[in-house]
């Protein structure tokens, strides 16, 4: 599988702060990168990057070899809110990507039944067609993430971007699509890159798990006047196996836990940037001779 | 435990009891009225500062009912069609442009560092210090009256409407270019049916202003219209007329309000509801 995303010496500042600091990061096609880290990490603001909302202070983001352009349909995009039109029924808050692609912006009442079919297909798949004509509000907070992604992947992108897509949902619900998501990145052979706080979840989705962190050192000095940014600490290949949520009770995964709590969310646990465990065959890192000394 | 029904924060006045509060300061008003009214008629009968509602039915009559011994009009209803039709005209023009310029204002940062200081500055201009220029320019007739009502009420609906814009979650922007709108398609197909309900909403709170303009307006200048013939009749001091003519005024400023807020119920329950 080729490479679909790739973000090379990418840094992003707001101001004198420094977010993002010389991010390296290929993900191929097919993979289900989830990235974890602790609030004000940055991860946000790489999924914004990425999404092309936000321009990058330096470095370069390319997605299937081309760089990436403000938000187009190269991208799909799931939000914790705010994902779905609220002025619209599910039907046709999937539809949507059709007509908006397909119509003219001056033409409101641009319908085609091929669309609509193929958009009760993707109902079907995250099994809402009875909710097709009801409106946003009288849904459950699980049912509207459902269509959001059904919304998203009518358009079929390249890369599937979630943005803690579950992190409203209460407990249940929540185990229910994670166990439905992989399910649909199985079938339909997508890529995701799947943004969380949440350890549990990112271990469990993942075929591959990225911490990014703002807690680490480097040779650039310590204290405030280095002005560091959230890096990439820790780059894990995860087995997917099983896709049930017995593998949370096994002592490997509680092991997983725990180094990723003590590589990312620590703060006394400075790991040096050249110890970085970046063990995913596609991982690669460029530091600058101001971060290691010994690295040019 | 019961819940108090009328005392307290935690009250919760049924439906009849709700009714009953709302109309209570109507009829104390009505009440309060009647009494002063009498006494005033008891010691002078031909007294035309507070009519009876017999006297007012009666001018009422007269002018609803009857035509005019001078022109063979029912001036009532002529009056009240050439009001309406002003501000039905004004706030109609009012409301597009408002729509039109306000959304692609907020939607674009471009237009909107253009528009936003301009239009700051007119929403400060007191629309009835401009009342003599628009008499100058337009003379006495229509426009003038149009003219002023629109000018009043455009500035702060399109104002609002930018502002609102702006606020609008950025998530559904980028959501909606993800799904590969244009960035027209993003303004009119995404932004603009999700205004609807606050452009009611805005419209809804310039009624109020509009029927201020119109009534001046009308007082300065015009051959019929409700606030024409309040001003006229003052000379007479039929406030017979005056009376039933504010109430008139007052009521069908409601109606507008209320049908505008069926419509929101309507149509826009997702608003509502969301």
């Amino acid at each position: 599988m080729s490479i679909l995303l790739s973000i090379v010496d990418v840094y992003k500042q707001y101001g004198d702060k420094v977010v993002l600091d010389n991010i390296d990061l290929r993900v191929r096609q097919g993979e289900f990168c989830t990235v974890v880290g602790p609030s004000g990490c940055g991860k946000s603001t790489l999924l914004r990057l990425i999404l092309g909302q936000e321009t990058p202070t330096q470095g370069s983001i390319e997605i299937n070899r081309k760089p990436a352009q403000l938000p187009d349909t190269n991208r799909g995009i799931v939000y914790q809110r705010y994902s779905l039109f609220p002025n619209r029924t599910v039907l046709e808050n999937v539809v949507l990507g059709k007509t908006l692609t397909e119509g003219r912006w001056w033409d409101p009442f641009y319908r085609n039944k091929f669309h609509l079919e193929e958009a009760l297909y993707y109902l079907n798949r995250v099994r809402l067609a009875d909710a097709a004509n009801k409106y946003p509000h009288e849904l459950s907070g699980g049912m509207q993430q459902r269509v959001a992604i059904a919304q998203a992947l009518i358009m079929k992108p390249p890369i599937l971007l979630m943005d803690e897509p579950f992190g409203a949902l209460d407990p249940d619900t929540r185990a229910d699509l994670q166990l439905y998501l992989l399910e649909l990145w199985e079938k339909e052979g997508l890529t995701i890159f799947f943004v969380t706080h949440d350890m549990h979840e990112a271990c469990f989705l993942g075929t591959r798990l990225l911490v990014l962190s703002q807690y680490y050192s480097d040779d650039r000095g310590a204290g405030d006047s280095a002005n560091r940014g959230g890096k990439i600490v820790a780059d894990h290949v995860l087995s997917r196996k099983a896709t049930s949520a017995e593998v949370m009770q096994d002592s490997r995964f509680q092991q997983l836990i725990q180094q990723i709590r003590q590589e990312g969310f620590d703060p006394e646990h400075l790991q040096h940037a050249k110890d970085f465990n970046l063990d995913h065959p596609d991982s690669f890192q460029t530091l600058l001779a101001s971060e290691h000394k010994d690295a040019s | 435990m019961k819940k108090p029904q009328i005392f307290g924060l935690f009250a919760e006045p049924g439906r009849w009891q709700r009714i009953a509060f709302a109309l209570l300061p109507f009829v104390l008003m009505v009440l309060v009225y009647l009494y002063f009214s009498d006494v005033r008629l008891a010691e002078n009968p031909n007294d035309k500062l507070l009519p009876s509602f017999t006297q007012m039915a009666e001018a009422m009559e007269r002018l609803a009912f009857k035509p005019s011994k001078r022109t063979g009009d029912y001036l009532f209803w002529n009056d009240t069609l050439a009001s309406l039709q002003r501000i039905a005209i004004g706030l109609s023009l009012a409301t597009l442009a408002a729509l039109i310029f306000g959304i692609n204002m907020g939607a674009f940062n471009g237009l909107f560092a253009l528009g936003n200081p301009f239009l700051t500055f007119i929403a400060m201009i007191p629309p009835l210090a401009l009342l003599p220029v628009l008499l100058i320019a337009f003379g006495i007739g229509e426009v003038g009256k149009v003219a002023l009502i629109f000018i009043g009420t455009f500035p702060i609906m399109t104002r609002d409407m930018a502002l609102s814009i702006r606020a609008f979650p950025r998530e559904q922007i980028v959501k909606a270019k993800t799904l590969g709108a244009s960035d027209l398609a993003v303004v009119y197909k995404i932004l603009l049916p999700q205004m609807m309900p606050r452009l009611i909403t805005a419209l809804r709170l310039s009624i109020g202003s509009a029927w201020l303009f119109l009534i001046a307006a009308e007082a300065i200048a015009a051959q019929e219209g409700l606030g024409y013939r309040i001003f006229l009749v003052r000379r007479y001091l039929s406030m017979d007329v005056i009376i039933p003519y504010v109430m008139w005024i007052t009521l069908l400023g409601f109606l507008m309000d209320y049908g505008l807020r069926l419509l929101l119920r309507w149509r826009y329950r997702w608003y509502l509801k969301g």
